[in-house]
């Protein structure tokens, strides 16, 4: 299970002075569902999933992964996280599988159990025709298997997917969106944010829609459909982060 | 710190590493082919030019030698000259390589060898170039023989002996054992060879490990897993100093060889050959890595932690490159300087142990902070994530 709890993250930069990233941001996320962070581009998205995967540190408030403390047991978290992004690159002189066993050792798992979990991997995204080929040599649909196989090596019970089909042709993104429906359905509590409101209707049960770093709306998506009486997922986001705009602009 | 966990990074860094062709080329090929090419090459070539400049009988012209037959005689007998015909364009003929060098002598020559006031013989040549040197060397000679030849006469012309030009005879003798002659010659060069090159093969893989990792999106990915930022710091940190470690290795042996193979080299005169030879053993060798070894650590550490705060390979070589050439005597930080100096001393079998104590143990401060800082700088958000 994943819980924020009052997740704030505040930046100095020396023009522009302080910057609030992401401001007291709360929701949960229980195992088997699909929590989907929407919002525009600069909302805090990528930096409330960078929080909970612990790559950043709050500033202020906390995020308890799978009972751990994200500010106290960082490495921990981490041994439950597997994260995927657009920026989460592979290493271009590694084979896939050499890529994929050392995060399995990373994660600490012994030879025996990773020679299990990599076959078993590999069988599963078939990707056995280009186990022995380095990374750089991999097309995008590759690297995104061989990601996807790095993030669950060590079978972790909560996976963050941060846009992780930007950029990608059709047939690689549905394989993408299929692993995760995958995931679910085998009981892992899934954190998930995109701009793009096909998936998010095809795979979130919950949904936070973000905006200046605050959450401005969350709850499941017939919830919010109730609420804004709208059925698409792009006029309620409108609905929500609108009247913000022109406040800001005003 | 989980070692486990370090040896893995360790390996897996070390995988990448060699499988980067740069880094054969920087780390392994140049260092031990650029000293055995460049030393073994140019000394043969000149070895072989000198060779050839010295077999050469130079064509040497005499002018204003009316009045003096007897030194124009001497100087057609030499066999080491060829004397050609005078010509009024003997200054263009020299620069122009046509003949090597001209003998000036002055009016009535052979008529002053017998007054009190000596007149002046002039060789003209062509300065820098080695055969027209090696030709005014021959005609110098030549003028010798003839004044000793000269001297020896009137001697004889009066009863006097020939000792009486050269009542006694010097030698000279060394007697600094060998290893301390090529320790004056290499101990200094060596010591800085082992300082400079570990950090030039520390500079390519610390940008590889740190901007590079930012520039080619990995950084998030191995920040994501389980390991440690200290577990991370110290595998890279290894990988950097073996790097570094090695490039000094191996350029030593390839120095080493080039020396050995110029120093036997049959084209070597016996007299340049015994600069060229090395009588450093394997224990002075280790002991000039063992004072290097604390400044290797302070390099990788210092080259991590620069590089990091790069965001690209570009960034990072910029504020890298300059550093190897702070690198000389004048301008070195004390610590570097100390070392390189040491290490001249052990090169030439001197050991003096208290500042070689007091010397190692300030590099292992610095090593030491330089390390904590790379670990400080690794555990910074906005070094990491810097954009």
């Amino acid at each position: 299970m994943i819980e924020a709890r009052g997740l704030s993250k505040r930046f100095h930069d020396r023009k522009r002075g302080e910057i609030r990233a992401v401001d007291n941001v709360s929701f949960t996320c229980h195992p088997g569902r699909i929590y989907g962070l929407l919002g525009a581009n600069g909302a805090g998205k990528t930096t409330t999933l960078r929080m909970l995967a612990t790559i950043l540190e709050p500033t202020d408030g906390t995020a308890i992964v799978c009972g751990h403390d994200v500010v106290e047991q960082p490495e921990k978290v981490r041994a439950n996280v597997g994260f995927l992004s657009t920026a989460t690159a592979l290493y271009p002189r590694l084979t896939a599988q050499e890529l994929v066993e050392y995060f399995g050792r990373l994660n600490g798992l012994d030879e025996p159990t990773l020679k299990k979990r990599v076959d078993d991997i590999f069988n599963r995204l078939d990707m056995n025709g280009f186990r022995e080929r380095r990374c750089d040599k991999l097309s995008t649909g590759m690297k995104q298997k061989t990601s996807i196989a790095r993030t669950l090596v060590h079978d972790p019970p909560v996976m963050i997917f941060d846009e992780p089909t930007t950029g990608l042709d059709v047939m690689t993104a549905r394989a993408i969106i299929t692993f995760i429906s995958d995931c679910r359905d085998h009981g892992k509590a899934i954190i998930f944010s995109t701009h793009i409101m096909s998936e998010v209707e095809r795979l979130c049960d919950h949904i936070g829609i973000i905006h200046e770093g605050k959450l401005m709306a969350d709850g499941t998506v017939s919830e919010l459909r109730a609420k804004y009486a709208e059925h698409n997922l792009e006029e309620i986001i409108v609905k929500v982060v609108g009247p913000l705009l022109k406040n800001s602009e005003a | 710190m989980n070692f486990r966990s370090v040896a893995t990074v360790y390996r897996k860094e070390l995988t990448e590493w060699l499988r980067d062709r740069r880094t054969l080329i920087s780390t392994v090929l140049v260092p031990l082919l650029a000293f055995p090419v460049l030393m073994v090459g140019m000394t043969s070539l000149m070895a072989v030019m000198m060779n050839k400049a010295e077999k050469e009988i130079p064509k040497v012209m005499i002018i204003q030698g009316e009045n003096s037959p007897r030194l124009v005689a001497a100087l057609q007998a030499s066999k080491d000259l060829e004397i050609v015909p005078y010509a009024d364009d003997w200054k263009d003929q020299i620069s122009n390589k046509q003949i090597r060098a001209g003998v000036e002598i002055p009016p009535g020559f052979d008529a002053s060898l017998s007054s009190k006031s000596p007149l002046t013989v002039q060789i003209h040549y062509y300065q820098g170039e080695v055969k027209s040197e090696f030709a005014a060397r021959h005609v110098e000679d030549s003028l010798k023989s003839f004044r000793d030849d000269f001297v020896k006469e009137r001697l004889e012309a009066n009863n006097l002996p020939d000792s009486l030009i050269s009542p006694f005879k010097t030698e000279k003798h060394n007697v600094a054992p060998a290893e301390k002659v090529s320790g004056a010659a290499l101990g200094g060069l060596l010591g800085y060879m082992v300082i400079l090159l570990s950090m030039t093969g520390a500079i390519y893989p610390a940008i590889d490990l740190t901007a590079g990792e930012k520039e080619r999106g990995t950084m998030e990915t191995i920040l994501s897993s389980p390991l440690s930022r200290v577990d991370l710091v110290l595998g890279k940190f290894f990988l950097v100093l073996s790097a570094s470690l090695s490039t000094a290795i191996l350029s030593i042996i390839s120095m080493g060889t080039s020396f050995y193979l110029v120093g036997h080299s049959p084209a070597m005169a016996q007299k340049d050959a015994a600069v060229f030879q090395l009588h450093v053993g394997l224990p002075t060798v280790l002991s000039v890595f063992l004072m290097a070894l604390p400044l290797a650590v302070l390099f990788a550490s210092a080259l991590l932690t620069i590089a990091l705060f790069a965001k690209s390979y570009k960034e990072a070589q910029s504020y890298l490159t300059p550093m190897t050439f702070d690198l000389n005597p004048k301008l070195a930080l004390i610590p570097i300087l100390s070392t390189s100096l040491v290490c001249k001393e052990i090169v030439a079998g001197t050991f003096h142990w208290n500042y070689i104590l007091l010397i190692l143990l300030s590099s292992s401060v610095y090593a030491a902070a330089g390390l904590f800082l790379a670990v400080k700088m690794f555990q910074r958000e906005s070094v990491l994530f810097r954009s």
